[in-house]
Order: structure tokens, then sequence, then C-alpha cells
């Protein structure tokens, strides 16, 4: 592990026990409405949004949201993807082509009409909470068709390498084949999907509170507060509304660093 | 001779910009928020279609949106008789359709056979057809037409301000217009494009045919934020209906291109499902109908904060179901609930309800909590359930914001009844009370909290009833108010409605763009769209 390497762990650790232990209660949802859009001052670090509420404490809220549920998100698309893809590679034929017809499915319907009809039929006391849970549950389980397709690709070319062939020739079959000589080969490729879900998930949940689907107020999350980058002026005016941004990139930085390792080590 | 020659000149000047006014005025470009469905008059039921009827329309009579009155267009003068079962227009001479073909009562009687006929639909007949029955039109060879209704019709002089009309003979039919300006080309999902109506009839004090613009081009375009960049970089002409935080930006920058025209005759409320047969826990429902529930929702609800923080103080904190700015029919003795979370939870021990551990619980037990549901992506309406959110838990109740698909929500008032309460705009076009009479009619389908009732489930909603029908029934303005007047003192008592706040008119416009008398009415800034022209135009065509 390199030196830059060491340091991106350590950030992302740093950020994620920020997260978890920072802003507890209800400081996040809080509105002070005699400090409406203030500017950054020792009271509120990050000044104060329009409704009053203090930005750092609705930044850790929302890290600590995001930063728990993509991952876990991105961490079930990836294993739906390691199992039919990988599946669909390996035993070719009729299960492959059943797959990879499932797959172009998935990629090809407007899934949102799915989204909203979950939402229209979740019930209306349904929790903030509960709402994310089930939106990151949805993108989690609908997520997995773009890197099933490579990850099929990979068991493919996998399946019909010479060391394959190798270990047939020797009697391994099976199961045992699957494990022990084709996944550990995925492994990069499934490890590389499931960084790069992570930063897509956040920002998929922004895109989907958009339509009262994901984090409902007063939760706050990453994707709640890149919202705010949609008011064109604030942008220059009050350049702390890029927070999130940063912390959204500093978290990507740092996984893309700890996937080079992984990479490496795989290798 | 030389002193006086500065004196000639402007006068020379002045008169060959007249001239020029009348050539080409420019062109108005602003945005429609969706394709028109429709540029059939008699068929416009949404905004973009609309607003082509506005500004391609001939009418009898139109309202001055500025004064608020009645005025003659194509009719120089009426007279409203039996009781408003008839109308007498007298028509102005000499008028052409948009394609040369003269105006005459013929058009006239063309124009309501055809709205009042049952097989056409048409959503503006709803406004005249009291009972069914047949509707005459006679005509006079001195250019005056009777129309007769089968049933007296309420307000009918006012019905008169939708009725575009169109033309009997025109080989152009519908084409065929007698507003300002004419349809050019349609380009679905682009724009709309109009063009100045060379037979328009009306001219100015100085003789000059109008309309002053040479065209009005009609961007479609969803975006609001991309409509108000549009408009800073110069784009579009003109903006109506901001949200106060863009008007605050715009005004930040262009402070003398922004115009708050005080407050709309739309409203903000709160309605909480009453429906006997909705899929609502029996204890949700009995919160739901008790007047004093609803009541301290209002009085724990701090409209103040809602005007400031939300609407960035461009808006005015509602009393009632009539906005201030409709001069005649507003209520001045009500006023808005004053924000007193004591005088909720008094109000509420009364009914029952106490506190236990921070929560609000009623005679039962049972947590007081429930869901607001509100159209998603309105920043405006999540920012409101927030602060609402919080000051209910103040009070110890708990409110779950709920922002769903327009959709899902209309299904939810029109057939499921599966909601609980609902935060909800309301758009008002029409000073007059009949404009609101479904809402209150108890047997209406868009009596929102509780629709469609054979008869009356409340002694209020009884009373409410037949003040909407006595007042529908005589011409005597006066009595009328008086009933509507009651109508207002007692929604506001019973709260079926919580009336938060009535949003400001706010919009902007090019600097250059002049004769713009900014209204309160909708449409706020175009609606004397005739007298607009921009000067850079005018010196335009002077170098040319």
């Amino acid at each position: 592990m390199t030196k830059l390497q060491k340091a991106a762990a350590g950030v992302f650790l740093l950020l994620a026990l920020l997260s978890l232990l920072g802003a507890r209660g209800d400081s996040a949802s809080a509105q002070n409405r005699e400090a409406i859009a203030v500017s950054p001052s020792a009271k509120f670090p990050l000044g104060t949004d329009d409704l009053g509420r203090d930005r750092l404490a609705r930044l850790i809220e929302g890290t600590r949201v995001s930063i728990l549920l993509a991952p876990a998100a991105a961490l079930l698309s990836t294993l739906l993807a390691a199992a039919i893809g990988g599946i669909a590679g390996y035993r070719g034929g009729r299960i492959d082509r059943i797959v990879v017809t499932v797959a172009d499915l998935f990629l090809s319907l407007p899934w949102l009409l799915l989204l909203l009809a979950v939402r229209a039929l979740l019930p209306l006391n349904t929790s903030p909470m509960a709402s994310v849970l089930l939106t990151f549950l949805l993108l989690g389980c609908l997520g997995w068709a773009n890197p099933g397709r490579l990850v099929r690709a990979a068991a493919r070319t996998a399946a019909n390498s010479d060391y394959v062939l190798h270990a047939r020739a020797c009697g391994v079959s099976g199961w045992r084949l699957f494990w022990r000589m084709l996944v550990p080969n995925l492994f990069p490729i499934l490890l590389a999907q499931f960084w790069i879900a992570v930063p897509v998930y956040v920002l998929s949940e922004a895109n989907l509170g958009l339509l009262g689907l994901g984090v409902s107020e007063p939760l706050a999350s990453l994707g709640s507060l890149l919202r705010e980058l949609a008011n064109y002026d604030a942008l220059s005016q009050n350049p702390v509304v890029f927070a999130p941004v940063a912390v959204l990139v500093i978290l990507a930085g740092c996984l893309h660093l700890l996937v080079s390792r992984e990479k490496a080590l795989s290798c | 001779m030389l002193t006086r020659l500065p004196a000639i000149l402007a006068l020379t000047l002045t008169l060959f910009v007249d001239a020029l006014l009348a050539a080409d005025g420019g062109t108005l470009r602003f945005c429609l928020r969706a394709d028109p469905k429709t540029f059939d008059p008699l068929l416009v039921e949404d905004e973009p279609s609309g607003v082509i009827r506005y500004l391609t329309g001939g009418y009898l009579i139109r309202r001055n949106r500025l004064t608020q009155e009645l005025e003659g267009e194509l009719a120089t003068r009426w007279q409203i008789a039996e009781q408003g079962r008839r109308i007498d227009f007298q028509l102005r001479p000499n008028l052409k359709f948009s394609d040369g073909t003269p105006f005459s009562c013929d058009d006239v009687a063309f124009t309501i056979k055809r709205m009042m006929d049952p097989s056409l639909h048409s959503t503006v007949a709803d406004s005249f057809r009291t009972v069914p029955g047949q509707v005459d039109v006679a005509c006079s060879g001195a250019g005056s037409v009777t129309i007769r209704f089968p049933a007296p019709v309420s307000a009918l002089a006012d019905q008169f301000d939708q009725v575009a009309i169109q033309s009997a003979h025109s080989p152009q039919k519908l084409a065929a217009v007698m507003g300002p300006f004419l349809l050019h080309e349609y380009k679905p999902g682009s724009y709309v494009s109009l063009e100045a109506n060379p037979y328009y009839w009306k001219t100015d004090s100085k003789g000059h045919r109008m309309p002053y613009l040479h065209s009005i081009r009609l961007d479609i375009q969803q975006n609001r934020d991309l409509e108000v960049i549009r408009f800073r970089r110069g784009e579009l002409d003109l903006v109506e209906h901001l949200d106060g935080e863009a008007y605050e930006r715009l005004a930040a920058e262009m402070p003398r291109a922004v115009v708050d025209a005080g407050p709309s005759l739309d409203w903000e409320i709160i309605v909480f499902n009453q429906v006997a047969k909705a899929p609502l826990p029996a204890y949700k429902l009995h919160w739901f109908r008790s007047t004093a529930f609803r009541r301290a929702i209002s009085e724990a609800i701090n409209r103040e904060d809602l005007c400031r923080i939300v609407f960035r103080g461009h808006a005015q904190p509602a009393s009632g179901p009539v906005s201030a700015s409709n001069h005649f029919w507003h209520n001045a003795a009500l006023k808005p609930d004053p924000h007193s979370p004591a005088e909720a939870l008094q109000r509420l021990e009364k009914d029952g309800f106490h506190r236990t551990g921070g929560n609000l619980v009623d005679r039962e037990g049972n947590r007081v909590e429930f869901s607001l549901i509100t159209n998603a992506g309105s920043k405006t309406h999540e920012r409101m359930l927030s602060l609402i959110q919080q000051d209910l838990a103040q009070i110890g109740i708990h409110v779950n914001a709920v922002p769903l698909d327009y959709s899902s929500i209309l299904e939810r008032f029109s057939r499921s009844f599966n909601y609980e309460g609902a935060l909800m705009s309301i758009t008002n076009v029409d000073l007059d009370p009949n404009g609101q009479k479904d809402v209150w009619l108890s047997s209406a389908d868009v009596h929102q909290w509780n629709p469609n009732q054979k008869s009356p489930e409340t002694e209020w909603e009884a009373r409410v009833d037949k003040l909407i029908v006595a007042q529908t029934e005589t011409l005597d303005r006066g009595k009328r108010k008086v009933y509507f007047d009651e109508v207002q003192q007692i929604v506001v008592d019973q709260a079926p409605m919580i009336f938060l706040v009535n949003p400001n008119s706010l919009g902007a416009f090019s600097l250059n763009l002049k004769n713009v008398s900014p209204a309160a009415l909708r449409p706020q800034l175009y609606w004397n769209a005739d007298r607009l022209y921009f000067s850079g135009a005018l010196v335009a065509a002077a170098q040319n």
C-alpha cells in the first residue's frame, strides 16, 4: 500500500467516523428561523440553508446516510451481477441467451415508472428512513444489468481460456471450477463495478428526490444536498453549497485509490 | 423661427414615431410551460391554450385586469334582463376577422350555439349551463343580438370574458380570429408564433391601428430556472409567476425589471380528508372531522414565517377564500389566524387531546401523526412542509411530508381517497365567487374535503349550500356580496380548508418593453398585449 493509498484510506475512515459520530439528534433538521441563509460563522461553520438549518450538521447527516446506504446498494447490485453474469458466462448456451435478453430488457425499460409506482404504493406514513432504505434497495436490485453484462463477457472469456481448459482436463468441473477458477478472475471487475456504482447511486438518489422518492424532509442525504446546486445563482453567491460536492469527490477519490490497490493485489 | 425649431422637430419626431408604432413595435418573446392542447378557444382547459386564446380571441366583453371592471370590446354595450336569463349586446359595426371576413351577429350566434352544443363538451359552456334546455340567439338588423338562456345564469356578463367569438362564414374557420394576434406557426415542443392581426379593430387615441407589436414568439419551456436564465440573457422579454427566490435573484441584478403586483388570487392551503369511505383508521377520520382539530392546526402554523422564509416576503397570510386583491368580493372583516401554539393546545385539550412525553395523543391514546401529500418537485411546497412540520412538532404533532407525482395525487383525490391531508396550491382566475361555486357546494366533485355528498353531512355545509345557491339566483350584487361574505366567514370558522398564504404576483419584464401595467390578475404582464411595444424597435425602424 502506497502512502497515497494509506492517506486515502485514512481520509475515508475519518469521513466515515465523523459522519457516524457527529450531528446526532435533531441538529440537522432544527430550523433557526432568525438565521436564514446566513454565512459561515463560529456558530454555523458552513452557514445555514434557506430554512435556517445548520449546513454542517446536514452535511454530516447526509454523508452518514449516503456512506452507509450507497455502498450497501452497490454491494447488492454487484453481487447480483456476479451471480447472474458469472453463471451466464460460465454456462453459456440457453442460460446465457436468457440472461443477455433479460439484461437488455432491464437496461431498456424505464425503471423510473416502477420507482414512482413503488412510492405511490408505499403507506403514506412511511418514515423518511424506511423510504430511503427502500430506495437504495430498489437501486441495488435494478442496477445489476450493466455490470452483469460486463461480468458475463469476462466470464465467457475466462471459461474459454487455457487455464480453465487445463483445469477441466485435470477433472475440475461444476461449481468448484466456477468458484476456484472463474470468480477470482472476475474479482477485479466486480470491485471496479462496485466502486463505480457508489457515487452513481448517490447521484441517483438525488435525482429520485426530485420525484418524491428517496430521502424526504427533514432527513438529509448527499443527494438531497446536491439539489441545491440546481440554484444557478447560489453557486456564485455562496460557495459553501459546493461542500457536498467536495465530500462526494473526496469519497469517490478515496474509493478510486483503494480500488487501484485492490486491482494491484489481485493481479 | 430658430427658437421654435426644437418644438417643430419634436412634433415631427412624435408624429413619425407614432406612425412607426403602428408599423412595427417589435417581437415579444416569453414562455409557455407546455404545448397548447388545443387552438379551439371553446375547448380550452389548459393554461398554454388559454394564453393563445387570450392573445388571439376577440371577445364581446372583457375584464380589465387592472381595474377589474368589465369593458366592451366587440360589443359597445350590453344589458342583462329577465333575472339573468337574457343578455342583449349592441355590436360594434364594421369589424372584420383576421382574414377580412366581416363580423356580424351570425358569428355571435354561431359561437354561442357551437359552445352550448353538448356534443362539443366545451368547458366554457359549463358556466352558462345551469339547466338543460335550448339557448336562443336572435339578431336584429341594427347590430344588436339577444341571447336567452333556459334558466338564469349568475354573473352572466362576467362569463363572456371566456368566450372568444368564431367566424360563421370564414373559409379559414377557427383560424380566423378577432383578437390582436393570429396564429402564424406552431412547432410542437418548440414554439408558437403569433403575428399581428391586420384587421384588428382597435385603434389608439391617435387613430393608429393596434396592436403595436409585430409578433409574439412563445417558446415552450417547462423548466422555470431555464426560463429565468433566458430572461437574464435577454432571450425573453417577460416572465410571470416567479417564485420568491427567483424574484429576489432578479431583483438583486435588475431591480427595475422586476415587479411585485401584490397578492394574487391564488391560495396555498391544507385540506384534510373527511370522506367517510376513505381507507383511513376511524380515529384519524374523527380528528379530521373535528372543527377544533382543524382550527388548532391552523393556529399552530406560523403564516408570517411561511411568507418571510418560503416566499421571501412576497406573500400575504391568507384570511379566507378570497384574496385581498379581489377588491369587491374580499371579506375585509376576516383576519388570518394568528400563530398561537398555546391557544391551539387549549383548543385540542378541550377536544379530548392531551400531551404525553412530548407527543400529542387523542382521547383513546393514539399518537397524533398524519401525512401531508404534495406535488413532488415543488421547492416551495417542500419548504412549506418543512416549516409546518416544525410548527406542529411544537404542539406534539408529527407530520410526514410525502411528495407524490401529480397523477398519484389526482387518483387519491378523485377515486381512492387514500390520503390524510394535502398541501395544495389553488390557482384562481375568476374574480366572481361563481368561479369557486363547485368548491363550496357539498354535492360537487371538487368539494375537496368531502366531495359528492348526496345531502350535506354537516349543518354548516347545508348553510353554505343555501348561501351559494342564493347568491347565484340574484342579480343584486350587494345581496350576493352579503351572501358570499357569510360563506367566507363560515369556511374560516369551520376550517375545512386551512388558508395559509396568498402568494404575490411576481414577474419581470424587459426595460425596453413599454406600456406594461402589472396587474395581480392573470395574465399579469401582457393583459394589454395590444398596447405593448419595444422602444428599441422604434429606434431601429426610425433608422431604417
